[in-house]
This record gives C-alpha cells, sequence and structure tokens, in this order.
C-alpha cells in the first residue's frame, strides 16, 4: 500500500520530469529534422564529397551507440574546448543523433516522388533549389510523416539516456523519487506508464496529421 | 550550398562559446556562483526532497562554502561515477557527495581533509539463512553494489566474490529483494536508512574500513583546496558541524 500512496504522493514530480523529456524530444527532433532535411539530400547529390561526407554522417551515427555519443557530447568535446551544460549537450547529442536516422527518412521520401516531376519541373525552368523547396520536399514530407511520427515516439525513449548527464528528465526524476522513498518498483511503474502514456498520445497525434493530409 | 555550409560554422561557433566553466577562487568569485558536483540519490548526504530541491548533510556543507565565498551554490546533478571525469573536465568545482578517499581516486583528484567517517555495511535479506559476519564470508556468493562506490572497491579485491554492479543502490536492494543476489553492500548511513524503511532487510555486519570522505577538487587546484581545507576547520571549530551531523543523522 506504502507503495501506491508514494506513488500517487510523487507523481506531479514525475510529470515535471515527464514535461522535461517532452521538451528534451521536440528540441532533439527539431535539430533532426533540419539537419536531416539537408543530409537526406546530401545523400543524394551528385557531388562525390557531399555523398561521401553525409553518407559516413549516417553510417557513423547509426553505427554507434547513443550512450557512447551522449558522452563524447558531454565529456569528450570538453577536450577540443567545447563546454556544454548537461541540457544542451543531451539536446545536441539527441539531435545530431536523430540527423542521421531522419536523413535516411528523407532520402527514401525523396526517392519516392516520381523521377520525372524533378525533370518536369527542372524544364519548366525552376533551379534545382526551387524544385527541391516548391516540388519534391512537400510531396516527400506527407509520404514520411507516419516514418518521423515513428522516430519522434523513439527519441522520446532514449531521451531516457540523457539522465546520465544528470539531465533531469522523466528517468531521472523517477531515480530521485526512489533515493527518497525507497519504492523501485512502484515508482519504475510508474515511469514506464507515463513514458507509455506520452507515446501514445504521440502516435495519435501523428495519426490524425496523417488522415487529415491524406484527404488534403 | 554555400549557405549550408555557412549556417554550420555559425553552428559551431555558438556551440564553441557556451558556458564559461572554470574553478580558480577568482573566476569563482567572478562568475557568481560555486558549481558543485553531486549525486543527489545518497540520502542523507544528498537527495532531492518532495519540494524538488537538493538537500542534505553535503548540500549543508556546500552552501556553508558558497556563503564563505560570497557567491550563489549551484548544484549539478550528475551519476555517481560521472563525477570524477566532470570535475576533470572541468565541468564543476568540486565534487561533495560523499565519496571516500582512495588512493586510485587521489591519482586523479585532490581530496580535501576527511569531513565526514563512514564504515561500510552488509545487508541480507531477513530470513536468517545468511547472516556474513566478515567480508571474508562472501567468497562465493553474489553481491549487489552501486558502480564505482566504496562497496563496490572493497568487495572487488576479494577474490571469488561474484559482484553486481548498479547505477542505484536502490537497484540493487532490488536485486537482493528478488533473491538474484545473496547480499547488498553499501555505506553504513544509507544502509540504516533503508533499513529502517524495510525491515524485511537487516544489517548483519558492519565493516570497519577506516574510510572516510572528502571533498574533491581538480588535480593541482592549491587555491580552491586550501580554501575548503579552511572552511572544514572553521566549520569544526565553531560548532557548525556538530549541529549538521545532529540535524542529519541524529
Amino acid at each position: 500500500m506504502d507503495a501506491i500512496t508514494e506513488l500517487l504522493k510523487s507523481f506531479p514530480f514525475l510529470l515535471l520530469g515527464a514535461w522535461e523529456t517532452l521538451k528534451l524530444t521536440a528540441f532533439s527532433v527539431g535539430i533532426g529534422v533540419i539537419l536531416g532535411t539537408f543530409i537526406g539530400m546530401g545523400r543524394l547529390s551528385k557531388v562525390k564529397l557531399i555523398n561521401y561526407l553525409c553518407t559516413a554522417y549516417v553510417e557513423f551515427l547509426r553505427g554507434t551507440p547513443l550512450l557512447v555519443q551522449i558522452s563524447i557530447v558531454y565529456f569528450g568535446l570538453p577536450q577540443l574546448g567545447i563546454q556544454l551544460a548537461p541540457y544542451p549537450a543531451a539536446i545536441t547529442a539527441l539531435g545530431l543523433n536523430s540527423g542521421a536516422y531522419i536523413a535516411e527518412i528523407v532520402r527514401a521520401g525523396i526517392q519516392s516522388i516520381p523521377r520525372g516531376q524533378y525533370e518536369a519541373s527542372r524544364s519548366l525552368g525552376l533551379t534545382h533549389w526551387q524544385t527541391m523547396r516548391y516540388i519534391i520536399l512537400p510531396q516527400a514530407f506527407r509520404n514520411i510523416l507516419p516514418a518521423l511520427g515513428n522516430e519522434f515516439i523513439t527519441l522520446t525513449k532514449d531521451s531516457s539516456l540523457a539522465s546520465v548527464i544528470g539531465v533531469s528528465e522523466l528517468m531521472r526524476s523517477g531515480q530521485f523519487v526512489i533515493s527518497r522513498t525507497f519504492q523501485t518498483f512502484s515508482i519504475y511503474f510508474g515511469i514506464a506508464f507515463i513514458y507509455f502514456l506520452m507515446t501514445f498520445v504521440i502516435s495519435r497525434i501523428v495519426r490524425y496529421i496523417e488522415r487529415r493530409m491524406a484527404t488534403a | 550550398m554555400k549557405k549550408f555550409i555557412s549556417l554550420l560554422l555559425v553552428g559551431v561557433l555558438l556551440l564553441s562559446i557556451s558556458l564559461s566553466f572554470a574553478q580558480s577562487l577568482t573566476e569563482i568569485k567572478k562568475r557568481g556562483k560555486l558549481l558543485v558536483g553531486t549525486e543527489p540519490t545518497f540520502p542523507p548526504f544528498e537527495f532531492v526532497d518532495e519540494k524538488n530541491q537538493v538537500v542534505g548533510f553535503d548540500i549543508d556543507i556546500a552552501n556553508e562554502l558558497a556563503k564563505r565565498l560570497g557567491v550563489k551554490l549551484e548544484i549539478v546533478n550528475l551519476p555517481f561515477d560521472s563525477l570524477i571525469p566532470a570535475l576533470q573536465q572541468g565541468k564543476i568545482d568540486m565534487v561533495i557527495a560523499g565519496m571516500t578517499i582512495t588512493e586510485d581516486r587521489a591519482k586523479v583528484v585532490d581530496f580535501s581533509k576527511a569531513y565526514f567517517e563512514a564504515n561500510q555495511a552488509i545487508v541480507v535479506r531477513k530470513d536468517g539463512k545468511f547472516e556474513p559476519k566478515k567480508l571474508e564470508e562472501l567468497v562465493g556468493k553474489k553481491v549487489a553494489v552501486q558502480l564505482g562506490t566504496t562497496g563496490d572497491l572493497v568487495v572487488s579485491e576479494i577474490n571469488g566474490v561474484n559482484v553486481v554492479r548498479f547505477q542505484k543502490f536502490t537497484d540493487a536492494f532490488l536485486e537482493l529483494q528478488n533473491g538474484r543476489v545473496d547480499a547488498v553492500i553499501l555505506d553504513e548511513a544509507p544502509a540504516k536508512a533503508y533499513v529502517k524503511k524495510f525491515p524485511r532487510f537487516s544489517i548483519s555486519a558492519v565493516v570497519g574500513t577506516g574510510e572516510t570522505y572528502g571533498i574533491a577538487v581538480k588535480k593541482g587546484n592549491k587555491e580552491l583546496l586550501n580554501f575548503v581545507n579552511q572552511t572544514l576547520d572553521i566549520l569544526k571549530s565553531s560548532g557548525t558541524y556538530n549541529k549538521l551531523i545532529q540535524k542529519w543523522f541524529e
């Protein structure tokens, strides 16, 4: 019984942590989408160097654990004179990481638009960038929306790794409550429930937007 | 593409400007705050209370230090095994985290005088089946500890003990409760607090390891170290130290 009362009592505190988690995720996905759009286009570039660099970026960030990347940004970068506080470090690492995944999503999205549209647009006199901006990317975005939603959900959960550098998001807030109340099981269960609630709501929102765009 | 590259450059510049972290006394005063690293999951030394504030014995000492410097105290909360790296990388000015002074740690950081004496407690399930009185009796058993703590160091030195390491000592206790380990080793003060709350565990023995807690500063930072030592002396002679002991341990 003690376990449940302690969980209920600390619930507002955990919700504050959940709010931090949401903010952390939203910032990171924001960075990821911007970065991913450029790198995704770079992956399809005919310029060898850009193509090579973007591919290397994606392969490296997908091929190393996020936990290691977070630790490198927080503990490794000071060696190069770049000092980041825990929160900016977490956003940087999560953003760079999700940028790699989103780049692949964007690349697939661009490739899903028939080549003929690109050629038609260019022959109408639009430049490469105009074609991308007004013709290809808007359509690609609609196609990749479910995949982007997935990425948001994945990142919501992965943001718990930021607890290792002391960002007081949901996971770490839970650890604080556990160290005070010693109610390990019920608090972890409460955290899991809040994570589930967040990802469930996000997936519903994404589905709603998807349907809206399908009819548009 | 040029625009993109210049955007990238601006981004890198912004990153490198960021907050200025440093440790010398004048720099701390100029900054107006003392950055103290701790892992607030170690009551009663440091923990987060119901009002979302980091409090505890160590935090009160940190406050005394900041007060005497005439600056504000800023607690940087980090996992315990990240505290020394953070100190080395200049993320924090000092570590006050119930940290035992050990030879290995003293190689990479400078410790103040001891400010607390702590022993290790062996905690077991209260079914009376296994009640070790000495560390040697743990040979051949599974023992859970908190990663990087003295408990970890102490049992890791004994050959034949199967050590399972956790980020949080509460996870170690969950493992004990679930019967997957035979004992948990941790500092006496938090062990007592835990066992008081959960009578299904008991302390089978308190092992005197002669260990003491110290405040860690970056290697070679004599100025800050002297200040910390002087302040600890003042706290002890003025009676403030005893008041804090009463406040948090009795």
